[in-house]
């Protein structure tokens, strides 16, 4: 009998090792050896997965869970990071659509497979949005670029190339960050650790300890950055501080892995909020960069997203680009074709690009102009404390500043769902709905939850 | 400032895209790519299914339809239509709720998330697959936290099963071992066991409490029939014992890149299968959260409307029959031109390959010499050959076959 070991033994061994770490322990596995089969009825008498407990629900999504099941007419779901019309329904958006239609009516079109690093025109184009046209690491071809699933699916794969061929499995990631952050690198096989980042006090930066724990970290290490838009606090650094990040960074020899989620959607400037990432690439360092089209072209159901990774030159790109192929293939073969297309459409025609940046715009302005209205309903109210947090804060969410306490109220008493975190979903207030989260801020606040 | 990462080694060519590259460099007007696994029409161009088409169209005029994320376990109606197309309108395990099945990417997407979640949850963490087998289940399995070891299956002085090396193998298995079972169609090779292989493999699989993972990539495909290519899965579900299944659509339904598969677990009761799905969900989220809407949707609306699904049975049977009847011309090829040896697995083969029985170096020649392109463990993909091409591949046999022996 052939035996041939495959494993890369030691991510493999500490991605299973976090894994078990990570799930809640099951018990009683000794019990498994009485509930084997019976060799003559060859029916199983238990289950080989009859110890397993139940598992944790998922803080975000429960919201939405609970928020389903609530009858009240006034209910108001604020949980989840998807963007809402005014209307409080889903978008998809014009260009969008115009670009499926044309896919469709292609009768030339065909559904092969994808290479392994996914939609070549794709990722080009992706390169080119994030990085700018005039990109001296694009035409010096020290970028490579592949298709992932969403920004999860880039921040996965990135993660387990950095775990199986970076010599320092450690990365830092913001405190705090997206609940999915840790489990993603944990899985593939990172050590995760926390640098400061939100300040409660002042409900910003924590720009001193960020700089203090940034700059401890032993060289080398990967640090996560949120381009813009954080999530789940609203923070960004300044221009200037991401200046001194980025020094600090380069002169730590920290490796920067940038989570682009918002591009365009939070200041309204696709260029505007690829800043940071682009200063970075322009001191001719090494990066990696995790892009998503979910909420900025409303593709979150499409999974389409790209990785790329920024090299010093474009042989190393080549071998590191090789290396990709060898994440991805025993994951899940080659990416989607069809959310990458509908992106390519867009991207490669000057018109559709020209729409759809009104169109994200447009969101952009709903959700800023949101800010100011619940900032403002608050204002009027007299409601105690400095609420100026709401209109400093950028992109999708905002943290109130409301304790778990608090969020409870709201919800058993105002019926507004939202993570226990504080952290509200702006995109998914309108005009009609501010004022009743205004009324529920100040109740809560006002009664000394 | 130094590269860190200038240390990354270039990846290992991968020996299947290394065929096909070789295939495209070749100039030759005549030459012929028999290597990769994709569906050919006689005109050898790809096809996407009739029905395929209309129900993009339907979907894409449908403006009611959203692009929200779908819940971590896909399209609640995909997920559905899948289980009851794998394991038949009337299963019991279906009727008692005691099984998971949730929409993955593709075959190899369903095969990651399942081992990943046995590496966590399973006693046994090897598991065993045929020799030799698809290229990427090594690693897929070893990428997920499994080891792998392999039982005899293919038999080369046969061309045909390793019936007998197959059952001491799986006999020798540790109770717990996971055991990877190509549903049908085979590949590499084309061989399946017969029906009472298959019986004879479930009763030792079960006495010795091994945990079947079947990989179901061409039900419809292989026989031209949906039950039939269903069968050997069927009848692991129906004693009631538990077991893993990876589905894909890629070729049934022509959706290769739209990478639409589901991963179905049967458990033994309704309590255990809502704990594994639970507990399946943080493998996935992790991964990419939730799976793309796209390709699951054509599924839906395919499986769920009853003549579109009749339309599609007979646009599948139609590419299960022209396989067949490749492999019938090829094998008639061979023997009118008198080539030495026994060429009957051709015809008794199944699926989209057939292990020819050329060696490597006659691989090589044929690549060389006649500008065909096979893997060099000699496979071919009989859905790449078409009437007018089926002489050629015949001579270069004949060829090759004349010359080394």
């Amino acid at each position: 009998m052939k035996t041939t070991d495959f494993s890369s033994s030691s991510s493999s061994d500490r991605r299973i090792g976090a894994l078990l770490r990570h799930l809640t322990a099951g018990s009683d596995s000794d019990h498994l050896s009485s509930v084997y089969a019976s060799p003559t009825s060859g029916v199983t008498g238990g289950s080989v997965f009859a110890h397993l407990v139940q598992a944790p629900e998922d803080p975000i999504l429960g919201v939405t869970v609970a928020y389903n099941k609530d009858p009240s007419p006034v209910k108001l779901n604020l949980g989840v990071g998807a963007y809402r019309t005014e209307e409080g329904k889903p978008l998809v958006l014009n260009v969008v659509r115009k670009a499926e239609q044309q896919l469709i009516n292609d009768r030339t079109r065909i559904k092969e497979y994808l290479p392994i690093v996914g939609l070549v025109e794709f990722n080009k184009l992706s390169a080119k949005l994030i990085l700018g046209a005039d990109s001296p690491a694009i035409r010096e071809n020290r970028i490579t670029t592949v298709e992932c699933l969403s920004g999860t699916g880039s921040l996965r794969v990135g993660g387990e190339f950095l775990a199986k061929h970076y010599h320092q499995k450690t990365i830092y990631i913001t405190q705090p960050t997206w609940g999915n952050h840790p489990k993603i690198f944990t899985l593939a096989g990172l050590t995760v650790k926390t640098y400061r980042y939100y300040d409660p006090a002042t409900r910003g930066l924590n720009f001193q300890g960020l700089l203090e724990d940034l700059g401890a970290a032993p060289a080398g290490s990967i640090v996560l950055l949120h381009a813009c838009a954080h999530n789940p606090t609203g923070v960004d650094p300044t221009i200037q501080q991401w200046e001194q990040i980025r020094q600090l960074m380069r002169s730590k020899g920290l490796m920067p892995f940038f989570d682009s989620a918002y591009q365009g959607f939070a200041s309204g400037s696709l260029d505007t909020d690829a800043k940071p990432i682009r200063m970075f690439v322009a001191d001719g360092g090494e990066c990696l960069v995790a892009q998503s089209y979910a909420k900025n072209m409303g593709l979150y159901g499409e999974r389409v997203g790209a990785l790329s990774i920024v090299c010093k030159s474009a042989d190393v790109a080549g071998r590191v680009e090789s290396q990709l192929k060898l994440v991805i293939r025993p994951m899940y073969s080659s990416p989607p074709i069809h959310g990458a297309s509908i992106v390519a459409v867009i991207l490669r025609d000057k018109n559709l690009f020209n729409e759809w940046t009104l169109e994200l715009k447009a969101m952009a302005d709903r959700i800023i102009s949101m800010r100011k209205q619940l900032f403002e309903a608050l204002r009027t109210r007299g409601t105690p404390g400095d609420w100026s947090h709401i209109i400093k804060q950028i992109g999708m969410f905002t943290f109130t500043g409301l304790n778990p306490a608090q969020v409870s109220f709201m919800t058993k008493e105002y019926h507004i769902y939202m993570t226990s975190d504080g952290r509200i979903s702006m995109a998914g207030l309108s005009s009609k709905t501010v004022p009743h989260l205004a009324d529920a801020i100040h109740a809560v606040v006002t009664k000394a939850v | 400032m130094n590269s860190i990462l200038s240390s990354v080694l270039p990846a290992p060519k991968d020996p299947v895209l290394s065929v096909i590259f070789a295939c495209r460099d070749d100039p030759s007007p005549v030459k012929l790519n028999l290597s990769a696994g994709t569906y050919r029409t006689e005109e050898g161009k790809p096809l996407v299914l009739d029905v395929v088409r209309r129900a993009e169209q339907q979907l894409a005029n449908d403006l009611s339809r959203d692009k929200e994320y779908l819940p971590l376990n896909g399209l609640p109606e995909f997920n559905k239509l899948s289980t009851k197309l794998i394991l038949g309108d009337d299963s019991p395990a279906v009727k008692e709720n005691r099984v998971v099945t949730i929409q993955c990417l593709s075959g190899t997407g369903s095969l990651r998330v399942g081992a990943e979640f046995l590496a966590t949850h399973n006693k046994e963490r090897v598991i065993f697959v045929p020799d030799p087998t698809w290229g990427n289940h090594p690693r897929i399995f070893a990428l997920a936290g499994l080891s792998v070891e392999y039982f005899r299956y293919y038999d080369p002085k046969s061309r045909g099963l390793d019936f007998k090396g197959m059952l001491e193998d799986l006999g020798a298995a540790p109770p717990g071992a996971i055991v990877v079972l190509q549903a049908c169609g085979h590949n590499p090779t084309g061989v399946d066991p017969t029906f009472e292989q298959w019986e004879q493999i479930r009763r030792l699989v079960r006495s010795k409490c091994l945990l079947p993972f079947f990989d179901s990539a061409y039900q419809g495909f292989a026989s031209g029939s949906l039950d039939s290519d269903a069968q050997a899965v069927r009848m692991f579900v129906a004693d009631g014992g538990e077991c893993l299944i990876a589905q894909s659509y890629a070729k049934n339904m022509g959706l290769y890149g739209e990478r639409i598969g589901a991963l179905t677990i049967v458990c033994t009761s309704e309590d255990v299968a809502k704990k594994v799905e639970d507990q399946v969900l943080l493998v996935v989220r992790p991964m990419y959260l939730t799976p793309p809407i796209h390709g699951a949707s054509i599924v839906a609306t395919i499986l769920k409307n009853s003549d579109m699904y009749n339309d599609w049975t007979i646009e599948l049977k139609g590419m299960a029959d022209r396989i067949i009847s490749m492999r019938q011309q090829l094998y008639e090829a061979i023997q009118a031109r008198g080539t030495p040896g026994d060429w009957s697995h051709i015809i008794k083969h199944i699926g989209m390959f057939t292990f020819t029985g050329l060696s490597e170096e006659q691989v090589h020649l044929i690549a060389k010499e006649y500008h065909i392109y096979m893997t060099y463990d000699g496979r071919i993909s009989m859905a790449s050959l078409s009437s007018k091409t089926v002489p050629q591949l015949a001579d270069a046999i004949h060829a090759v076959v004349t010359r080394i022996a």
